[in-house]
């Protein structure tokens, strides 16, 4: 199953168990949605639980709140990256703080789905990465699926939350296909898991970037370097008594992700890593991610995203410390 | 501001209280008709309380008792005349002027100076109240009373001439935050959804020092109508033609009818805000004709027609005086809640980062000793 078929499915068992779970957005009705992520939910279910939303961020996620509070389960899309930031004022004043204002009357159990990440070749605005906005935000949960079965998986756990919860799901992976369990959860949503065991290096990956450095790994075994690779899951909470103790073991940490690394979620990990492992550190924890530009035009994304060998390269110079 | 004179206005309580309703607004004035002295007195004795509690919530800011005061001062006819019009069901989503809209569904004063002392943000049960929490990001709210009241619909709880289950929500703001695309976007959504619900824009003519012609090209009222959401202007220190007004369409919202919008054209005497000096930007003149259409002297002046005997009179202001005392006690007695309570409630569920710093904050408090 692919990856966008595997959130289809999960969405839609959650809206068969729990008649309160609604789906809205821009086109995720008729058509299913601009990735085809909602195609057939419509049909099941009718306009009252999938309807399409006018072209207006703020406004669904600011309906999405009041739903909550009249006991709705609101699933959203927000259909790019690029075109989240209407919605910011509502999730981060809003969405983010209400439990905490009213003191605990109010639960916010409100999904943003975001396809997110570059690699399709698109136009501005189709290709970004903008978790760290949002993981900088207390009071949100976020996670990322690498693989249908987490994608199958996550989606219904993050329904499931009391809490808001931004689901950023890799669009460039969204047709890469892998096994679902329809059965068990593989794993509680905020837990990080270990994709391939090394020993040298710790690699940390997460949403699309954990195929890339799959691919690194395999490369770097090659080499006769040992590469251990973790993709994170979760960017709120991070789970990091997987990432230390991967850390201790190995002593050498390189992260990933295509988001510019400049006050990024690997600027956040260096450092809790340097805190709580300085001792087991054979070197400084390495970063690999996008430039701090703006996203490049489509031409030369393959060129700006990082690759293999630029996680190759990182690894390199932390192996030769 | 000037009064503009051109745009059709509801008032069925002129400023020197003589009551009569034009041929137009006949169905509102029915509603009135329908009121008996009893709840007349109310809305005298709650326009007055909120009066009262404004006056000396003001007085505890400037002794250093609040943080801040919002006042509401002159805009009691549109708040307690809106308030009492909202339905035992209904939801009410307030910005953070509306103490006055807040009495008149039970909630409790002290929450709102707790909130203005800094001691919480809310803090009470919107659930429970129907009251929802303060709105300091202007217009943000409105979205969220769209969606309660999206969801009021997909209930099934409008139209079904049901009146113990039904419901509707109204949603309040001012001139200033009519700009903000939230509320164009919350008409929209209304519009488009159907959803049972009433904007009622309190129109004070001024946010913070911007005048309202300064944000607007088309009286307030209107600003529904591209949207598909119709709208009237009432006077907002009429408290009667703001609660015939509120009534009606709250009905017509709870029967089916759709959005509506209503401007409430009324004028904020005090300043903005305790931390607000108006005189850098308005005219005492402008304050003094407002003055001269206060909703308070107004409605009493109906009232003392109507034969409203002195004695009433005197135990409301009895009854003020009684309730700044009151407020004022209790403000002095209120705690500062321990630094470890911003913790509870950021999520729902447990998040390692909050157990984490909950946990350092009592380490270190304990290694720094007590400091009581
Ligand atoms: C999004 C946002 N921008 C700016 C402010 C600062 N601010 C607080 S009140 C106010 C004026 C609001 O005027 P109006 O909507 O007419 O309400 P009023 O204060 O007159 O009741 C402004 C600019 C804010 N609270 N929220
Ligand atoms: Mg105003």
């Amino acid at each position: 199953m692919a990856i966008a078929k595997a959130l289809n499915a999960g969405l839609q068992k959650a809206m068969q168990d729990d008649p309160k779970v609604l789906m809205f957005g821009e086109d995720v009705a008729q058509l299913g949605g601009v990735f085809r992520v909602t195609e057939g939910l419509h049909k099941e279910f009718g306009d009252s639980r999938v309807f399409n939303t006018p072209i207006a961020e703020s406004g669904i996620v600011g309906t999405a709140i009041g739903l909550a509070m009249r006991g709705y389960r609101p699933v959203t899309e927000i259909q790019f990256d690029g075109f989240v930031f209407p919605a910011f004022n509502q999730i981060t004043t809003q969405l983010a703080k209400l439990t905490s204002r009213s003191e605990g009357f109010l639960q916010m159990p409100v999904v943003i789905r975001i396809p997110y990440g570059g690699g399709i070749g698109a136009v501005e605005h189709h290709s970004e990465s903008p978790e760290a906005y949002f993981a900088h935000t207390p009071g949100l949960r976020i996670v990322t699926p690498s693989n249908p079965n987490d994608a199958y998986w996550m989606i219904q756990e993050a329904i499931k939350s009391p809490d808001p919860v931004i689901i950023f799901e890799p669009k460039r992976r969204y047709w890469q296909k892998g096994p679902v369990n329809l059965d068990i959860a593989p794993m509680p949503l905020h837990s990080a898991r270990l994709m391939r065991e090394g020993t040298d290096v710790t690699l940390l990956a997460y949403g699309p970037m954990v195929t890339t450095a799959l691919q690194a790994a395999e490369l770097g075994a090659e080499e006769g370097i040992s590469i251990e690779v973790i993709d994170l899951r979760s960017l709120s909470p991070i789970d990091y008594p997987t990432l230390f103790a991967s850390a201790n073991k190995t002593g050498r940490v390189v992260m990933v992700h295509e988001a510019p690394t400049n006050v990024s979620l690997s600027s956040e990990i260096a450092a809790r890593i340097t805190e709580n492992c300085f001792y087991s550190l054979e070197a400084p924890v390495l970063r690999v991610g996008g430039f701090d530009t703006p996203y490049p035009p489509a031409k030369l994304e393959e060129a700006y995203l990082p690759d293999a060998d630029r996680i190759l390269e990182a690894v390199d110079r932390s192996m030769a410390y | 501001m000037t009064p503009d004179n051109s745009t059709p206005m509801m008032q069925l309580l002129a400023p020197d209280g003589t009551y009569g309703v034009p041929a137009q607004y006949a169905k509102y004035g029915e509603i009135i008709d329908s009121l008996g002295e009893d709840q007349l007195k109310t809305f005298y004795r709650d326009m007055a309380r909120i009066r009262r509690f404004d006056i000396e919530a003001i007085a505890l800011q400037r002794q250093g008792q609040l943080g801040l005061w919002v006042p509401a001062i002159g805009q009691e006819g549109a708040q307690i005349g809106s308030g009492y019009a909202v339905g035992p069901n209904d939801h009410i989503f307030p910005s953070y002027r509306e103490h006055g809209v807040a009495i008149t569904h039970g909630v409790e004063l002290m929450s709102i100076l707790k909130m203005m002392r800094g001691v919480n943000h809310g803090g009470w049960n919107p659930e429970e109240t129907r009251y929802h929490l303060y709105s300091i990001v202007l217009g943000a709210q409105v979205l969220h009373a769209v969606g309660y009241a999206m969801g009021v619909k997909f209930d099934g709880r409008v139209g079904t001439g049901d009146k113990d289950s039904d419901l509707a929500v109204i949603s309040y703001f001012g001139d200033g935050a009519t700009a903000e695309g939230d509320v164009s976007e919350s008409l929209l959504f209304a519009a488009v959804y159907e959803a049972p619900i009433v904007f009622f824009v309190q129109n004070n003519q001024w946010a913070i020092s911007s005048p309202v012609e300064q944000v607007t090209k088309v009286p307030l009222y209107m600003r529904g109508s591209g949207f598909g959401v119709p709208g009237m202007r009432v006077d907002g220190n009429d408290v009667l033609a703001c609660y015939a007004a509120t009534k009606l369409h709250m009905d017509e919202a709870r029967e089916g009818a759709g959005p509506y919008l209503i401007e409430a054209l009324t004028y904020r005497i005090g300043a903005h805000t305790t931390s607000d000096d108006p005189s850098k930007y308005r005219d005492e003149s402008e304050v003094e004709y407002w003055k001269a259409r206060d909703p308070i002297p107004r409605f009493e002046t109906f009232l003392r027609r109507q034969g409203i005997e002195d004695s009433f009179f005197e135990d409301v202001k009895q009854a003020g005086d009684e309730l700044a005392a009151d407020i004022r006690e209790q403000t002095f007695a209120l705690t500062t809640p321990p630094l470890e309570n911003i913790f509870d409630f950021v999520y729902s569920e447990s998040h390692p980062d909050i157990v984490q710093q909950r946990a350092w904050l009592k380490a270190y408090e304990e290694s720094m000793g007590s400091h009581e």
